[in-house]
């Protein structure tokens, strides 16, 4: 039998159901291996609150009372607010924060029967693309610790890249679950907003901001993104009042006839050669399967770079106002008066990428900008989601890259942070017309370094299902998703 | 907190009233807090006077991943006020978030309503005297409450506390539409018995229910409009009228001494009569305006607003009607009996029991309210009864015992209202005398002892009469019927 940590949530599931392993035996070796760590992908964890939930899980599983996930392990990022684990954001804003209640999603996987293990790092406030934003230091690529594993999720792709848990939650508001997944190798998927319950999600943007897993294959992350999903609508108001489903239903279908669009934008100039070549490769292992290939266009791509910077922004200036150290989180030591307190405590608690978005935001919606900035933003945002709608009349779901390139250096974007931004141009889209999107390992770069290459897939509203239903069975046919970087078997 | 276009309102058509050759231009914006339960987007209670902080839960506190959900109530409060000014109910409107850093918004912004309110346009209607005034409503949006600051008790601190925070409110916008100190008050006082009467607003003013901010501004007639400062939080009647009338003269002696009215808000201190300017135009924030993202566009489907229009009480400006032309009360009386629904039902009620309309009328507006007024007891806790009062009036009407007995009697019912009229009428001998034989008696020996007083009368002194009568009632302490009394003396003296 593989090693306890290289086992994905099914079989874990199966193993924990039939006794042949236990659930504090299983937490306890993931336990030992966070321990170990040396990416950073973890801000937080607690043994006693971890195994005293394994204990309880094994007597349900020992009692015949065993739910849809009982004793599997999950790590939440840290934008998740929890009582058992502080939860920051990844921000000094919030350092040693103890929310009052769980967020939505927290409550479900632990009604699934889910075993907390801590908390993942983050861009502070999910705001960046690399994890380097990070209050409490930058996670590593498990691939190669020179490089980023993306982020905003970048401790939630680490920490299943390193097999340091067997799923993770991450947030996505404009690819922050695609990317990083594609960037260390793992299979993640952002729902249809408002699929997943906001509630007790730290907001960034939040007529963006949705929560989704990552794991190892689609299986898996149908699995979860099962137990997550559900109308809210008593606490969330843009909850979707779509029924809770089980997205495995549709796994095993044959994708034989499925229309699979490729819009040229997506292709165009600026995307690896070896990014290109993988996809083609996935391609041709698709039409093995069946499925057709029509080329479509999006032609508001671009515009989605500015639109999602001028809006993501607006939202997070007025969503982190709240910050403002009178009620709790960081709080100047001394002030003169209650404008330095404000002035300080939030110059103090925020970091550099979070203030340029304040600022940003603050600006685009001023008097006498508002509309140039704004509204025009909005207006385009519904002229991409319309891109869309004309996309799915020839096509059933989208395939392209998730990001122009793999991992990129440590460090080597700080310095040119517009370039970081131009990386986003193709999960943008997907987030600013509310679609599900998941990304799927179909590739190794062969150059200097080995890293994985991830594929996107785009669907229309609410069909997670026929998104996983193809990388499901593109997953049955390839082993990119079974690959684990060699640093993964040096915390034994 | 939008503020009307108000460059195109011309003067009013009936030539207002003028001070110091200046015409007076009142717009109004009221706070009215709604009768929900729990706060306009979460589910903590709004009951006032709770310990500070001890209703305020993880939204109101605006903790990280708290989220707002629209309390359904406080919508329905909003389409009640619709229908009974006679607004257009938005089928769909949007929140807004107003951004402003302070201590007691604990988000860092309010949630509002700016583009597109919920109530759009109706008037309220009100006599002034016996002429008609109609004001006309810009919009009312809901809104929630900011919480409170306490400078009082901390020294070198401020207490915050959060009970307030997120209490549902609807800002009601006026056109610029009053001319006076006495509209104003007079639209202050419609609008809250209309608040009051559909029961979306308790309308208590002390405890901040119902919050009213004066715009006034003058000019000379004809002219365009002057700039205009706004009075804030008036929480009284009678502050309102002080407020704007030292407000008004303040601005003239401004003008009048050359200088220009600056743009400003402006509180008013009860204990010198004075306003003074809060901050100026220079100081007005930035809000940042937007659409709430938490919050999709509040839809409001026709089949609703027809359910609850089915549910609204009589207004009261309907019922003042039906007291005039069911009942055949003067203007004045209708409108008297309809300034609370607990006023009309107990007048209707009394009217049930005894039949004597302008009677009950009469008895409910004096002797009735001003016991109540001298309790300081709203009529709803009133120690007689309906029934009772009937009961009393009847007795009255069909000459028993006389009006002023019937003062004696309602007095003893007051402090012992379980006691039967008749058994007071006994003990206390207060039946009319209505015995002819006796009456003339009485006054063979009032005109006896009152010889000059006879000779007065016959010689033109209509006067004279009236003391004759006087002094046979007194005679008769009071029981004489006083008809009858009147009839034989006229006899007698003929």
């Amino acid at each position: 039998m593989s090693e306890i940590h290289d086992l994905s949530v099914a079989e874990l599931s199966s193993a924990l159901r039939s006794k042949t392993l236990g659930a504090v035996e299983v937490a306890s070796h993931f336990l030992d291996r966070i321990e170990k760590d040396k990416l950073g992908s973890f801000l937080s964890h607690n043994p006693d609150v971890t195994l005293q939930m394994a204990k309880a899980s094994q007597e349900r599983i020992d009692t015949n009372q065993a739910r849809a996930l009982e004793g599997v392990p999950i790590a939440h990022k840290d934008v998740f607010v929890t009582k058992d684990f502080p939860s920051t954001a990844g921000s000094k804003m919030l350092e040693g924060y103890r929310s009052s209640f769980d967020a939505t999603v927290v409550t479900k996987f632990a009604q699934a029967g889910c075993v907390p293990l801590g908390k993942l790092n983050c861009d502070e406030f999910a705001m960046g693309s690399s994890n380097e934003n990070s209050a409490y230091g930058p996670v590593l690529n498990p691939w190669d610790l020179n490089a980023v594993p993306g982020g905003s999720s970048g401790g939630s792709a680490a920490a299943v890249s390193a097999r340091l848990t067997p799923a993770a939650t991450g947030t996505d508001t404009g690819g922050s679950i695609r990317q990083p997944a594609s960037f260390c190798g793992v299979t993640g998927i952002k729902p249809t907003y408002g699929r997943a319950s906001r509630y007790g999600m730290i907001a960034y943007a939040s007529s963006l901001d949705q929560a989704g897993p990552m794991a190892k294959d689609a299986l898996d992350c149908a699995l979860l993104l099962s137990a997550m999903c559900g109308p809210d609508l008593d606490r969330d108001s843009t909850s979707l009042d779509a029924p809770e489903e089980d997205f495995t239903k549709q796994l095993t279908q044959s994708i034989k006839g499925l229309r699979i669009g490729l819009p040229k934008e997506f292709f165009a100039e600026g995307l690896d050669a070896e990014v290109k070549a993988a996809l083609e490769q996935a391609k041709s292992v698709l039409m093995g399967l069946g499925a057709e290939f029509v080329n479509i266009t999006l032609p508001k791509t671009e515009l989605s770079i500015p639109v999602y910077y001028i809006i993501a922004p607006a939202e997070a200036s007025s969503n982190l106002s709240r910050f403002d150290g009178v009620r709790y989180g960081h709080r100047a030591k001394e002030y003169s008066d209650l404008m330095e307190m404000y002035k300080k405590s939030r110059a103090e608690g925020f970091g550099a990428e979070v203030k340029k978005r304040i600022m940003t935001g603050a600006y685009v919606l001023s008097h006498g900008y508002y509309d140039a900035y704004y509204l025009q933003a909005q207006k385009i945002r519904r002229m991409i989601a319309e891109d869309f709608k004309l996309a799915f009349r020839d096509c059933d779901l989208i395939m392209g890259p998730v990001a122009p390139s793999t991992a990129w250096g440590l460090g080597e974007k700080t310095a040119d942070p517009l370039s970081s931004y131009l990386a986003d141009i193709f999960t943008l889209p997907a987030s600013l017309a509310g679609l599900p999107a998941m990304s799927v390992p179909c590739g190794m770069s062969k150059s200097a370094k080995r890293l994985p290459i991830g594929m996107q897939l785009i669907g229309n509203y609410v069909q997670e299902s026929k998104l996983l239903n193809v990388a499901h069975q593109y997953q049955l046919q390839t082993q990119w998703h079974t690959m684990s970087p060699a640093l993964s078997g040096d915390l034994k | 907190m939008s503020k009307p276009d108000t460059k195109s309102i011309p003067s009013a058509p009936n030539d207002p009233p003028l001070v110091q050759g200046y015409e007076v231009v009142i717009g109004f914006e009221t706070h009215a807090q709604l009768l929900t339960h729990s706060k306009i987007f979460s589910r903590a209670s709004t009951q006032f006077g709770a310990k500070p902080n001890s209703q305020a839960c993880a939204v109101d506190l605006a903790l990280p991943g708290a989220l707002p959900v629209m309390n359904k109530r406080a919508v329905e409060c909003a389409i009640r006020l619709g229908l009974a000014l006679g607004s257009h109910v938005a089928h769909r409107s949007v929140f807004a978030r107003k951004n402003y850093f302070y201590p007691d918004l604990p988000k860092g912004y309010q949630i509002s309503q700016f583009e597109i309110p919920v109530v759009q346009g109706g008037e309220v209607s009100f006599f002034m005297g016996t002429t008609p005034k109609s004001v006309r409503l810009v919009r009312a949006h809901l809104e929630e409450d900011a919480g409170k600051s306490l400078h009082e008790d901390f020294v070198g601190m401020s207490g915050i506390d959060l009970n307030r925070a997120g209490t549902p409110l609807l800002e009601i916008v006026t056109e610029p539409d009053m001319r006076s100190s006495q509209e104003a008050v007079a639209y202050a006082k419609e609008l809250h018995k209309i608040v009051t009467w559909i029961q979306v607003c308790d309308g208590n003013m002390q405890e901040g229910s119902f919050r009213c901010d004066a715009n006034v501004s003058v000019r000379k007639p004809g002219a365009p409009l002057g700039t205009r400062r706004e009075i804030k939080n008036l929480n009284s009647f009678k502050f309102m009228q002080q407020a704007i009338d030292f407000e008004v003269r303040w601005q003239i002696e401004q003008l009048e001494d050359g200088k220009a009215i600056e743009q400003a808000t402006v509180l008013f201190d009860p204990e010198s009569g004075e306003t003074r300017a809060m901050r100026t135009k220079e100081d007005a924030a930035d809000y940042r305006y937007f659409p709430d993202p938490d919050l999709p566009p509040l839809v409001i489907a026709p089949q609703w607003i027809d359910e609850i229009r089915g549910s609204m009480p009589e207004l009261p400006r309907a019922m003042a009607q039906r007291f005039v032309s069911t009942y055949g009360l003067p203007e004045y009386d209708a409108t008297t009996l309809t300034q609370s629904q607990q006023m009309a039902s107990y007048f209707e009620a009394t009217v049930a029991a005894c039949g004597q309309a302008k009677l009950a009328s009469n008895w409910i507006m004096g002797e009735l309210s001003r016991r109540l007024n001298e309790a300081d007891l709203e009529i709803d806790n009133c120690p007689v009864s309906a029934q009772i009062l009937a009961e009393l009036i009847s007795t009255i009407a069909k000459g028993e015992i006389s009006n002023n007995s019937g003062k004696i009697i309602l007095d003893a019912l007051w402090t012992d209202p379980s006691t039967k009229i008749s058994a007071l009428i006994e003990s206390k001998g207060l039946k009319q005398v209505n015995d002819s034989g006796a009456l003339e008696k009485l006054i063979d020996e009032v005109l006896a002892a009152n010889a000059d007083n006879v000779a007065q009368f016959k010689a033109g002194k209509e006067k004279a009469f009236n003391a004759l009568i006087g002094q046979a009632m007194k005679a008769s302490k009071g029981q004489a019927n006083p008809q009858q009394l009147t009839e034989l003396l006229k006899k007698k003296l003929a």
